[in-house]
């Protein structure tokens, strides 16, 4: 250190100046500091995303198939040809039963964990749920392929328990059935629910602790069986946490375009149609309305959910 | 008819734009060389020792090599228009988009010594010829070919109907959910080549060319294939994992799956049906703002002179584009092994190209690639 100066040096001035500003002012200090995020925010999430919706008003000229920079809804008209309606009807309905079959599934689980496990085998039980999202998505995908395949272990151990001409049974319904499970959309539908149950069991759990247990006791003093007590008051204390569930499972059922590609028949999900669309076809406008789809029934999905108190639980 | 104007004008002004960037003699290297390339296309002898094209050139040149994977055409393409690399290796859907966009430059063949050695039947391919100027150097080719499984088939099929027409196959059974195709709008063209040979009245000149009645038909074929195919494959490892676990035996395909699941013992070998192939054939191009011209000149030469034809063919399961290359013991490559890989069979392969609007058959008479885009995802989709 050098002796105390009394004369202080310029860099030591300016500091103590902005010091000083920043006490009278301290609004300058706060937009200072929020001013990067904010950017990140508007400029980097938020504009890419009018940029998107931006794109979608153009079209793509059918004689060069270059895009032509007019606004016009042309693009959104296209949304509604057989081919390209089938899509967005095959997302949002994959996305409601996986929804549906994983708030069935992972109730029992979340009601077990929440309320029964003790000590270590709560433990377990988280292990148990998180284990899975710790694995690369694509290698849990890649193996489902295998167990599914025709020549796969589900078909091995069905014909093995003389269960063969059930399965064959599932597999000839038409439109969900396929030639093998790995083919069909019963195959795209079970990876679905495997990957994204634990986003349906977690937030489930965390309010199914929350729910008090006086409110409990004072079911049953009141001569609530216990199914009554589960059906009348557990369930509406912990729907919040439901639908907080059926919010990632529903939008990330949505967005999805490596499992339908990889398990399934091949026909198309709004993932994929975009992919294709902005890629190979470079019809930049078709593939930005058909992301903004998944946007709007997500913004409509939100808007009942928060009615719902489903934020609440998050 | 103003926008054919504007684009022509376009093209015209790109093309003579890179006449005046060709190149008139190739000065010392520049120290370094970007490249945008295939997966596996670019060796150094880090995968596998013996796959090694990089490092000789390197040590001759002083020219540093790094490589861009891409994994896609647009990708390709949408690397090119970002700037900063001096090549790419761009395949026939691309390569033409390059040049229309004034992103490749003419390159001058007389700066390549080894331009002669290249198959004659490549030197003016039209994936890279444009009114006789070449944007480019011939970097390798395969077919697409029909695999099938030899369990199933003792003898090669004989047609691309056993993918195309509901049948029962030798062993007995239909071949209905045993059989797949390419996920991909050009698969169009598959179904155009195989309306060629058996729906003369349609007359289809080329797949790649089709007018709207042309272009129906082929639709109509491959939404009957649809009934028969289980999953379109996409993905070469998925395609290999679905003959050995999903029962399918016929599919088309490229050498490079056929190659792996022979390898590993799979009862299973190609062939080029009479109605003949599509294929696709590689380009190195020259960006016309490449910062390393001299470097980029000395590896096109490279790419035709050393080891790196015979190797790569032999690491791919592609073809060489110096004939050469599979008799003159430069690298691995054996006759034998040109022949699997399809090099007797040029004439039965028409290349991918991408479908144009502006076609032989008259300006905006033929349907634009991205209609076949949405078309393809109608099909698949069961429409």
């Amino acid at each position: 250190m050098m002796p105390a100066s009394s004369q202080p040096t310029p860099a030591r001035e300016i500091a103590e100046r902005l010091t000083a500003l920043f006490w009278k002012r301290p609004g300058i200090l706060l937009a200072l500091l929020l001013a990067p995020p904010l950017l990140w925010l508007g400029v980097v999430y938020v504009g890419s995303l009018i940029a998107l919706l931006w794109q979608s008003f153009y079209s793509i000229d059918p004689f060069s198939g270059v895009v032509v920079r007019e606004f016009t809804l042309k693009t959104y008209g296209e949304l509604l040809l057989p081919q390209n309606y089938d899509i967005i009807l095959r997302t949002v309905t994959m996305a409601a039963a996986v929804t549906l079959a994983s708030a069935v599934l992972a109730f029992p689980i979340a009601f077990y964990a929440a309320r029964f496990a003790k000590g270590r085998w709560k433990a377990v039980f988280y292990l148990g749920v998180m284990l899975p999202l710790w694995s690369s998505y694509l290698v849990k995908v890649y193996a489902w392929k295998l167990i599914l395949a025709k020549e796969g272990i589900v078909t091995w151990a069905a014909n093995g328990i003389g269960a063969g001409s059930l399965l064959d049974a599932v597999l000839s319904i038409p439109v969900i059935g396929g030639n093998s499970l790995s083919t069909s959309f019963i195959g795209t539908f079970t990876v679905f629910v495997y990957v994204w149950l634990p986003y349906m069991i977690l937030p489930m759990q965390a309010s199914l602790e929350r729910v008090p247990k006086s409110m409990l006791e004072a079911s049953a003093d009141l001569g609530a069986g216990g199914l009554r007590t589960l059906w009348s008051v557990t369930l509406p204390l912990a729907l919040p946490g439901i639908i907080a569930g059926s919010i990632f499972t529903f939008s990330l059922t949505l967005g999805d375009y490596i499992i339908p590609q990889i398990i399934g028949n091949s026909a198309n999900f709004i993932g994929m149609a975009v992919y294709s669309l902005q890629g190979t076809a470079g019809n930049i406008p078709l593939a930005a309305a058909f992301a903004v789809i998944p946007i709007l029934i997500m913004l409509v999905y939100l808007a009942i959910a928060r009615r719902l108190g489903a934020f609440d639980a998050l | 008819m103003k926008k054919i104007l504007i684009s022509t004008t376009i093209l015209a002004f790109a093309a003579s734009n890179a006449a005046v960037a060709q190149m008139t003699a190739v000065g010392d290297g520049e120290g370094e060389l970007s490249i945008v390339a295939w997966p596996g296309y670019i060796e150094r002898g880090e995968t596998d020792k013996a796959y090694d094209w990089v490092t000789k050139f390197e040590e001759a040149t002083g020219c540093k090599v790094s490589v861009k994977t891409a994994n896609t055409s647009d990708e390709m393409v949408a690397l090119m228009n970002e700037g900063g690399f001096d090549l790419v290796t761009a395949s026939g859907d691309a390569s033409l988009r390059l040049v229309a966009g004034g992103r490749v430059q003419a390159v001058n063949t007389d700066l390549i010594p080894s331009w002669s050695k290249i198959d004659e039947r490549l030197q003016n391919g039209a994936w890279f010829t444009v009114d006789g100027t070449h944007y480019g150097v011939p970097y390798q080719w395969g077919p697409n070919v029909l695999m099938y499984n030899t369990q199933t088939f003792p003898e090669a099929p004989k047609s691309w109907s056993v993918v195309f027409e509901e049948q029962t196959l030798p062993d007995g059974k239909s071949n209905k959910g045993r059989v797949q195709a390419y996920d991909g709008p050009i698969h169009i063209a598959d179904a155009a080549q195989y309306l060629m040979a058996h729906k003369p009245e349609l007359g289809i000149t080329s797949p790649y060319e089709l007018n709207e009645d042309q272009y129906k038909a082929a639709l109509d074929l491959l939404r009957q294939q649809r009934e028969l195919v289980g999953r379109y494959w996409h993905d070469a490892f998925i395609q290999i994992d679905d003959f050995k676990n999903e029962g399918v035996v016929a599919s088309g395909s490229w050498p490079f799956q056929v190659g792996l699941l022979a390898g590993e013992g799979q009862p299973v070998a190609s062939t080029i049906p009479e109605e003949g192939a599509t294929g696709w054939a590689d380009t190195t191009m020259l960006a016309t703002d490449a910062k390393h011209p001299n470097c980029a000149y000395k590896w096109m030469e490279h790419t035709l002179s050393s080891n790196l034809q015979s190797d790569l063919s032999v690491w791919f399961g592609s073809v060489p584009v110096t004939p050469a290359s599979c008799t003159d013991g430069s690298g691995m490559q054996t006759v034998e092994g040109c022949t699997a890989n399809g090099l007797d069979d040029f004439d039965k392969i028409r290349f991918w190209t991408t479908p144009v609007a502006n076609c032989s058959q008259g300006e905006g008479a033929c349907v634009p690639y991205y209609r076949w885009v949405s078309d393809y995802i109608g099909v698949i989709g069961g429409r």
